[in-house]
This record gives structure tokens, sequence and C-alpha cells, in this order.
């Protein structure tokens, strides 16, 4: 249930409204997808790195909650290591593996790129409370409350579906189907938990339109989705620091547009 | 450009619904300024699936402020009628409807707000993570504005006792707490007519008193009229004032007091699964012979996760023809000690010694193999839906037949033996989920026993059962324990302990 639950804090960054976080952590990738040299990455992390001080986190919360990103973020570059297209100079070469001056550089472009587009996403996930954002989706984004509460009610199920998993897992070894084959078991148990979710997502619908939930008036709001100064502050930072990391890297000739090949 | 544009600044909001329909918000107590009235003429309803309706012909007239206990046979269409007053039926795509069904005169798909309904599955109705926000929610969609909303949250939760902090998240709540905070979510749109249908079935003793307690004092300070659906009369007893029985072959069977009701209809109801007070289940009788030891464990302590103990140096021993009752308050690791006797999740400590029943195996039934556990354990969950794998009930009784390779015919044979003693026969081809209550519980206990294990563990087995599932049940339970197996039940049932069980471990809280 622990990775369902937001972390939370007295910091300011608990305060700015999630549409924001949001914003800014879209802003970044979409400008790092772009190209993949190792600059624009290395400057957006660097910035980054100085905004994760104040992303609510302590360093132990940051490392344990960052960490499978980190380790994909280490993987994905050893594998373009051993594997990445060959250029410059050759070090190591091994029936496939072949690492060289170019796959050292995409690897470690790689490694930068992964980080600086996945460690924010997580931070923002992480500290972001769902209900927040769905009142800021509503509210400010004014997307529409029925698709935007539907999901908000049916997130809250996900912790209830991960102890459907445990009970039908025991109770596939009660009823003596536990011997045969993991992928067919794994199926089967997969299909209940199917079953399960929709009977449980239809009971809530219902429980839901009991509370008026869909009527045709208009909707008012319990809690108020601000956006200020600070949110706005947060977006401009976001953009700068997409603006600076393709500044440096296009001045420095490392620009690397993809769709350009 | 702080303020959201939807909040009309104070003094200038729009008419409410409250306001519509000439309700001024009232005070403290957080019942409604004025009972609804409900009538009904002809009305039927058939679900769209079926051909047989539901209700038919009902005639009925409920007073503003009255409070009526409805009651009926499993399958007389309390629960659709309970939703047609809520106004979530659905549209013409759901079923049919006939006839009128009127809330202060108007339909209710057009007096929203008007009914308040609280369902019987306490994890199905939270809808948000926080309290004071899940309390809000209906409120939001009668468009209240914000002041006012804010005012009934905490109204709400003062009349049902709830007293958490507004942030607190709903996940930790108990099952009673999760009731109540329903009954606060409906409470907070003021209604003039409280729907509650089986609220407290799935709660623990504690929980349905926490529940009853809140919707008397609710009432205590509300004229709102009350429909409520139970199959234990006791538990409403004392609140209701009018007693109405719906028939199963549609219209009323019975309308009046409560004392009048029950000293005219009393046999019939209990006969029909109504649990009615100075009608209990006759218990069965049992020759009560012990036999040899089947299971013992030396200082068992269990646990869900790794280095998570609930509960530590537990040393039971279970024989052939003995009932061992695990009881006790919920979170003190009951089920669980349940599943670790069963085999299926392992000791934090200790050991399960089932040498007993081993045949062979090693002695700790977490070792044996799926197929070779079924056949010296089975284990009954207390959520049914838990174990159903197949599309039949038939097949659903194959699965254990086909996993300890019996033949064709010695399966056929033990599978219709069990469809006729549990009364299951005629639903042999009937999807298992679409069972009632009582017919799912009958179908988990018989799809264990198609493997003939010697040692039984049921997980809450007389959970929210009516009066005639429970006497049948532990009818079968006696006769199985004459028969030589061995039966552990963790209940919180206190009358099943006292006609079946012969040992009884009672694990206390923890200080």
């Amino acid at each position: 249930m622990s990775v369902l639950t937001p972390e939370a804090g007295p910091q300011a960054i608990y305060r700015v409204n999630p549409v924001a976080k949001l914003g800014a952590t879209a802003i970044i990738s979409i400008a790092l997808v772009l190209s993949i040299d190792w600059v624009s990455a290395a400057v957006a992390l660097a910035f980054e790195s100085l905004l994760f001080l104040f992303a609510g986190l302590s360093l132990r919360r940051f490392a344990l909650r960052t960490l499978p990103v980190t380790i994909a973020a280490f993987f994905s570059a050893v594998t373009i290591l051993l594997y990445g297209r060959p250029s410059g100079q050759s070090y190591l070469q091994f029936l496939l593996i072949n690492v060289s001056d170019g796959s050292i550089e995409l690897a470690i472009a790689t490694l930068l790129r992964v980080l600086a587009i996945g460690l924010p996403a997580v931070v923002l996930f992480v500290t972001v409370d769902p209900t927040d954002l769905a009142d800021g989706l509503a509210q400010v984004l004014r997307l529409p409350s029925r698709f935007v509460l539907g999901a908000l009610g049916g997130l809250r199920l996900v912790g209830l579906f991960i102890d459907d998993w445990k009970s039908l897992e025991l109770a596939r070894r009660a009823r003596g189907m536990a011997d045969r084959g993991r992928l067919r078991r794994f199926a089967g148990q997969a299909f209940a938990l199917l079953v399960l979710s929709i009977r449980r997502g239809s009971k809530l619908a219902t429980a839901m339109e009991a509370r008026g939930f869909g009527a045709s008036n208009r909707r008012s709001w319990a809690r108020e989705s601000r956006f200020g100064a600070a949110e706005v502050a947060l977006l401009a930072i976001g953009a700068l620091v997409a603006v600076v990391s393709v500044t440096v890297s296009v001045a420095t000739g490392n620009w690397n547009f993809i769709a350009g090949g | 450009m702080t303020a959201s544009p939807l909040t009309p600044p104070e003094g200038t909001a729009a008419p409410t619904r409250a306001a519509a329909f000439g309700r001024a918000p009232v005070g403290a107590s957080g019942g409604s300024a004025g009972g609804a009235s409900v009538e009904l003429t002809g009305w039927g309803w058939r679900h769209a699936t079926r051909s047989a309706w539901a209700l038919r012909g009902l005639d009925l007239r409920i007073e503003p402020g009255e409070r009526v206990l409805l009651l009926g046979a499993s399958g007389a269409g309390k629960s659709t009628l309970m939703h047609a007053l809520a106004g979530v039926l659905g549209g013409p795509d759901e079923g049919d409807s006939e006839g009128r069904l009127l809330i202060d005169g108007v339909e209710p798909e057009g007096a929203r707000g008007r009914a308040g309904l609280v369902l019987q599955d306490p994890d199905s109705q939270v809808v948000l993570a926080r309290v004071g926000d899940d309390v809000a929610f209906g409120c939001e969609n009668l468009g209240l504005p914000r002041d006012e909303i804010w005012r009934r949250v905490a109204d709400a939760l003062d009349a049902v006792g709830l007293d958490v902090p507004l942030r607190h998240p709903t996940s930790e709540l108990s099952g009673g707490q999760k009731q109540r905070l329903a009954l606060a979510g409906v409470l907070a749109m003021r209604p003039g007519l409280l729907l509650l249908d089986e609220p407290t079935a799935n709660l623990d003793p504690e929980g349905v008193i926490e529940v009853r307690d809140a919707v008397a004092r609710v009432l205590a300070g509300s004229d709102a009229t009350l429909i409520v659906i139970e199959h234990r009369v006791d538990v409403w007893w004392k609140l209701v004032d009018r007693v109405i029985v719906l028939s199963p072959g549609g219209g009323v069977l019975a309308d009046g007091r409560p004392d009048e009701v029950l000293a005219r209809e009393g046999t019939a109801l209990a006969a029909s699964g109504i649990w009615v007070p100075g009608h209990a289940p006759e218990a069965p009788t049992r020759t009560r012979v012990s036999g040899r030891e089947l299971v013992r464990t030396e200082g068992l302590a269990v646990g869900r996760r790794p280095g998570v103990v609930l509960r530590s140096g537990i040393d039971l021993r279970i024989d052939a023809g003995r009932c061992l009752a695990i009881t006790g308050p919920n979170g003190t690791g009951k089920s669980t000690t349940g599943l670790t006797l069963a085999g299926l999740i392992r000791p934090a400590a200790g050991t399960v010694d089932a040498s007993g029943i081993a045949d062979g195996l090693g002695a700790a039934p977490l070792s044996w193999k799926s197929r070779e556990l079924v056949t010296r354990i089975g284990m009954v969950f207390q959520d049914p839906e838990h174990q159903f794998v197949a599309g039949t009930v038939r097949d659903e009784l194959a699965v254990g037949a086909h996993a300890i390779g019996l033949d064709a015919v010695e399966s056929a044979r033990r599978i219709d033996a069990l469809l006729e003693r549990l009364r299951l026969g005629s639903l042999a081809n009937a999807n298992p989920f679409t069972l009632s209550g009582g017919e799912k519980r009958r179908l988990s206990v018989a799809t264990v026993l198609v493997t003939r294990p010697r040692l039984l563990v049921l997980d809450e087995p007389t959970f929210g059962q009516d009066a005639r599932t429970w006497r049948e049940l532990v009818a079968f339970l006696a006769e199985l324990l004459d028969a030589g197996s061995g039966v552990v039940a963790v209940t919180h049932d206190t009358r099943l302990v006292e006609v079946l069980a012969d040992d009884e471990l009672l694990l206390e809280p923890r200080s």
C-alpha cells in the first residue's frame, strides 16, 4: 500500500498546486526527449538537483523512492555501453560486445537523460496527493469532473486489488491449482482479479451515484484549487531549465535533434 | 489570479438544492428538516438480463418521519426497491419498470439528494482518501457553497460520532468506522429519506453496535423517514415503528407495528431465513466422539509479512471429530492463524505439525504440494468470490476432483452428492458469481469437500448469512465432525461457538 501513499510535509512545495508541478515536469521532459546528447541532459540534471533540495523529501526518502529509476538508468547505460553503435576507438571487443568512444558517449548521454526525465517524474508522483491533483485538473484545467473524479475513485480501489491478489494466490493453492505452470496460473489469477475489480468498480459507481454524482446540476468544490504566483513561478523555472539546457547544448554543438536523425 | 472562478463569493451564492426544496440548513444535529413521503402504486422492476420480475404489483405508502424495517426472504427484491428509491437503478437499458414510485410526489431521479443510501459493503463505499473529503463528496455533487459544505461535514461527523481529524486516511478506518463514514456522507446531504441496505451485515459484533448506535443518535435529532433492510431483526428492533414484509412472489406479505407483525408472522419469517428474536435456529445434535490428533502447534507465531508478527506463542491441538473455534476482536491475527494452520502461509516462528494427516509427507503442511494439501486440509475463505475459478457451479466442484486425478465416475458421484446435500442441484449450470450470498457460501464449502480433506479450516463461515443458511451450514459441519473430520472455525459468531465448538482459542488484543 505504501507505493500509493503520497509523501507529505510542512515544506512550501506541498502547498504548490500539483497542476503546476505536472506542467513544470512536462516542459522539461518534452525539451529533453527531442535530443539524445549528453550536454542538455547534464545541464537539466544539474538544475534539477538544485530543485530537488526543495522537493520536500529527505535525502534518504529521495534515494529510496527514486531507486527504481536509478537502477533503470544504470542498466540502460550499461546495455548501450556494450552494444551501442560503435564509433571512434574501440576498447573492448567480445562477440557482439564492442565498447568504443561512440558507445561510451552514448551510454553517458542515456544515463543522464533517463535520470533527468525520470527523477522529476518520480518526485512528482510521490509528493503529489491524488485528491489535490484531481482538484487541480478539474478546477484549473477544467477537465470534466465525471472523468477526473471517476479516475480518483478508481485509484482508491488499487489498494484493495493488492489485497485481493494476495488472497487469490492463497485460494489457488487451497484449491489444488498451485502446482500448474506458473504462466497459466498467473493468467487465470489475473482474469479473476479483473472480474473482482469490475464488481468492486460497479459497486463504487453505485455508491457515488447514490451520493448525487453524475447529476446534471453544476457541481461545487469543497477544496479550492489555487493557481497563483507560486505556481506561475514553478512553471517559469521549468521553462528556464528547458531553455537553458537546449541553448547550452546547441551552443556547444552537441544538440542532436531526433527527428533529424 | 488566486481565487478559483468556480467559487462565488459568500452571500452571492446561487440558490442551492436545499433551498429549492424549501429546506433551510439545520443546526448541529446533521438530520434533515422534514421527512420525505414514499408512495408506490403497482410498482415493479425487471432487470434487463432476467425474464422474471424482481418486484411486481407493489402498493405502499410510507408517511414522512416513519421508521420502517423492510423484511423479506432473500430474493424478494428488497435491495432493488432501495436502489429504486435512491434513484440509482439506472435507465431503461438496465431494466423495465412499471407502475409509479414517488418520493414527496416526485420521481427519485428528479429528487436527487432527497434520499440517501448506505450500502452493505464498507470497502466499496469509500470514495475519497481523506475522511473530510469523503463526507464532503455528496454536498459537492449537490452544488452547495464551500462554507456550507464544511459546516455540514463537521455536523455529520459529529452526529455519527466519528471523532477523527478531517485529514485522517479513510483506508485506516475499521469496518464499523467506514460504515459510519458512509452514513455521515449521506447525512451531510440532509436527506429526507434515509435508506440503509444491510449496513451492518459485513461487520463484527462491535461494528454492528457502533453503526446501530450512530443511526439511533442521528434519528433522535431528526425527523427523516427511515427504511432499513436487515435480516437480523433484533439489531433495529427498538428503532423502528413499522415492519413491512415483502412477499417473494411480489406484493406485501405483512405490514404493521413490529410486535404485531412478528407475533403473526414470526415463525414464517424465521423459516424464510430472517433472524427473529425468540426464533433462534435450532442447534444440531452431536455425538461428540473424539478421534486421534490431526494437527498440533508448538510456539507458533503468525504474520502476513516478513518481520511483522501478529500473534505468538500459540500452542494448540486439533483432534479428529472436534471443532476448535478461534475467536477474539479484529486485528488479533485470527484469520492469519487460520491460514497458517491450513498450510497456506509460512509460520513466523514455531511449528505446525500435521504428521497426524501427513500420510508419509513432511510434518509441515506448507511443504506439501497444492494437490497434496487439498486431500488433507481444506480452507474456506471469508470471501467466497476469492475461491471461485470456474464458469459454472458444477465446473467449480470439478476443479478439486481434477486436481487429485479422480476418474470421471467417482468425480461425478462426489459432485452430485455435494450438489444434492448443499441444495445446489438446480444451480449446477449457474455462474458462481451470480449466486446469492447464502448460495455462494454453500458452494465455497462444497468446493473444498470434493477432495475430502481430513481437516477443514473456515474463516468466518457464518458472516452475513441468513438464519436458514446458518442452520444448514451448522448442521452440515456437525455431520462432518461426527464423521471424524477436524474443524477449525475462525469466527465472531458467539452462537456458532456455543453450538459447535469443543475447544476455543481466544485471541485477546495485546496490551
